[in-house]
C-alpha cells in the first residue's frame, strides 16, 4: 500500500532539510510512498499546525516544528 | 566563576603560542578564546534549561491556555512570557499567527507573543549573561517582556482587525474557543530528556557558526579599535542616537547569536548600552524578511502600524536603558 507523505512548510531552511531527510529515507529503504510538498500557507493551515515544518503521513500529523532524524522518519514510515 | 577560562586562554596564547602580552594579535586571540569558551558553556546551559521548560509548555498548550482562560488584562503579559519560553523560527510566524487567531485569541495578545519571542529567548539570554553579566540580562529580559506586553496592548486598542487580509478575516469570523483538546503527554522528565538533548545539540550546531563569526568580528574590533572610539560620535547626550540606531536596525536581520558579540564590543568601546540594545532589538525583533512573510496575513497598512508601534517602544526602552544603566 502506498503511503502519502506531505511536508508542510513555506520554504524555510528547516522545511527543506526535512524534505531532504524524508526523501533520503524513502529512496534508501525502497518505501512505497509519494512525497508532496505543501507550500501554500492556506493549505498548510487546513492541517491546523502552528509550527513548520510538519510531517503528515496518510493525513496524520506526526511531527511538527522540528527536523526529525532519519531513524525517526523510518520508524514512522514502517 | 569564569577565571579558569581566562587562565586557559592566557596559557594558550602566552605560553603555548608564545605570543607577547599586549600585542594586538595576542590580545585579539586571547579575547576570542576566552569569549567563545565562556559563551558556549552558558549557551549550552540556558538552551538546555529552556528545552526542559519548552517540553512541558509546547506551543499548542500555550495557545489553548490563552484561548480558554479569562485573564483580565494579564493575557498580554502571559503571552509575552510564553514568548520567552517558546522558541519558533521566523518562518513559523504566519502559521502561528493564524493558529492564534483561529483559537479566538485577540490580535493584541497574539502580537505580544510575536514581539517578545524573537527578542527574548534562550539564545539571547545565554549570550547576554556571557557578555554583559546577570544584572544587565535581567533588565533586558524584563524590558523585553514589558515591550511585548505594552506593544500588544497598544495594538489591541487600535482595533486593527479590518486591516487583516480577507482570508484571515474569514478565519477570524469562524474562530472558536478551542476545538482540539490538547493531549497532555504524561512523560517523565527522564523519558523527555533524549528528545530535549537532541534538540539542544541541534540548536547549538545551528548557532555556533554565527556566534563564532560574531565573536571573531567582536574580537577584531576589540583589538584594533581604541577605547572610547565611538564616544566622539555617539555619546549619551546625543538625543538622536537611539532613534537613528533603531531605525537603521529595523530593515536588517540577524539572530541574537550573530549580533550580540558585536554589540558588546560597541558598548566596550563607548557606545551607550541603551543605544546598542535598541539597535540590537531592532535587528532581531523586526526585519524586512519578516514583513514580507507577514504580507500573507496583514495588509501593508497593518504591517506599517505594527512595525511603527514596536519601533517606538524600542526607542523608548533604549532611552530608559541609557538612563538606568
Amino acid at each position: 500500500m502506498s503511503k502519502v507523505i506531505k511536508i508542510l512548510g513555506t520554504g524555510c531552511p528547516k522545511c527543506k532539510s526535512m524534505a531532504g531527510v524524508v526523501e533520503n529515507v524513502v529512496s534508501k529503504n525502497n518505501i512505497n510512498a509519494t512525497i508532496e510538498k505543501v507550500e501554500d500557507i492556506m493549505e498548510i493551515m487546513k492541517f491546523n499546525v502552528m509550527t513548520t515544518p510538519a510531517l503528515v503521513i496518510d493525513d496524520v500529523i506526526t511531527i511538527k516544528g522540528r527536523v526529525p532524524s532519519k531513524d525517526e522518519v523510518l520508524t514512522l514510515l514502517s | 566563576m569564569f577565571n579558569w577560562i581566562q587562565n586557559i586562554a592566557d596559557w594558550l596564547v602566552y605560553d603555548v603560542l608564545n605570543m607577547e602580552q599586549g600585542q594586538h594579535l595576542a590580545e585579539t586571540l586571547n579575547f576570542f578564546i576566552y569569549d567563545t569558551t565562556k559563551i558556549l558553556i552558558l549557551l549550552f546551559v540556558v538552551i538546555f534549561l529552556m528545552g526542559i521548560v519548552n517540553s512541558y509548555f509546547p506551543i499548542d498548550k500555550v495557545k489553548n491556555y490563552l484561548s480558554r482562560n479569562k485573564l483580565f488584562g494579564f493575557e498580554y503579559l502571559m503571552a509575552s512570557l510564553f514568548g520567552v519560553v517558546t522558541p519558533f523560527c521566523s518562518c513559523s510566524s504566519v502559521p502561528l499567527f493564524i493558529g492564534f487567531v483561529r483559537g479566538g485569541i485577540p490580535l493584541g495578545v497574539t502580537f505580544s507573543f510575536l514581539i517578545t519571542s524573537p527578542l527574548v529567548n534562550e539564545v539571547a539570554i545565554g549570550l547576554f549573561v556571557g557578555l554583559f553579566g546577570i544584572k544587565t540580562t535581567i533588565i533586558y529580559v524584563v524590558s523585553g517582556v514589558l515591550l511585548g506586553t505594552i506593544s500588544g496592548v497598544i495594538l489591541q486598542k487600535l482595533k486593527l482587525e479590518p486591516y487583516l487580509t480577507p482570508w484571515v478575516k474569514e478565519v477570524l469570523a469562524t474562530a472558536q474557543k478551542d476545538q482540539d483538546v490538547f493531549i497532555a503527554e504524561k512523560q517523565t522528565l527522564k523519558q523527555r530528556l533524549p528528545v530535549i538533548w537532541e534538540e539542544v545539540l541541534k540548536i547549538l550546531k545551528g548557532i555556533i557558526p554565527y556566534v563564532l563569526i560574531g565573536i571573531a568580528i567582536g574580537g577584531l574590533m576589540h583589538g584594533y579599535i581604541p577605547e572610547g572610539f565611538f564616544e566622539k560620535y555617539m555619546d549619551k547626550d546625543n538625543l538622536f542616537a537611539v532613534p537613528i540606531a533603531t531605525i537603521l536596525a529595523v530593515p536588517m536581520y540577524s539572530n541574537a547569536s550573530g549580533i550580540l558579540p558585536v554589540v558588546q564590543v560597541l558598548v566596550a568601546k563607548g557606545i551607550p548600552i541603551g543605544t546598542a540594545i535598541a539597535f540590537m532589538m531592532g535587528v532581531v525583533g523586526l526585519s524586512l524578511p519578516e514583513a514580507m512573510l507577514l504580507k500573507k496575513v496583514m495588509t501593508l497598512k497593518l504591517i506599517a502600524i505594527f512595525f511603527g508601534v514596536v519601533t517606538l517602544c524600542i526607542i523608548i526602552s533604549g532611552y530608559i536603558f541609557n538612563i538606568v544603566l
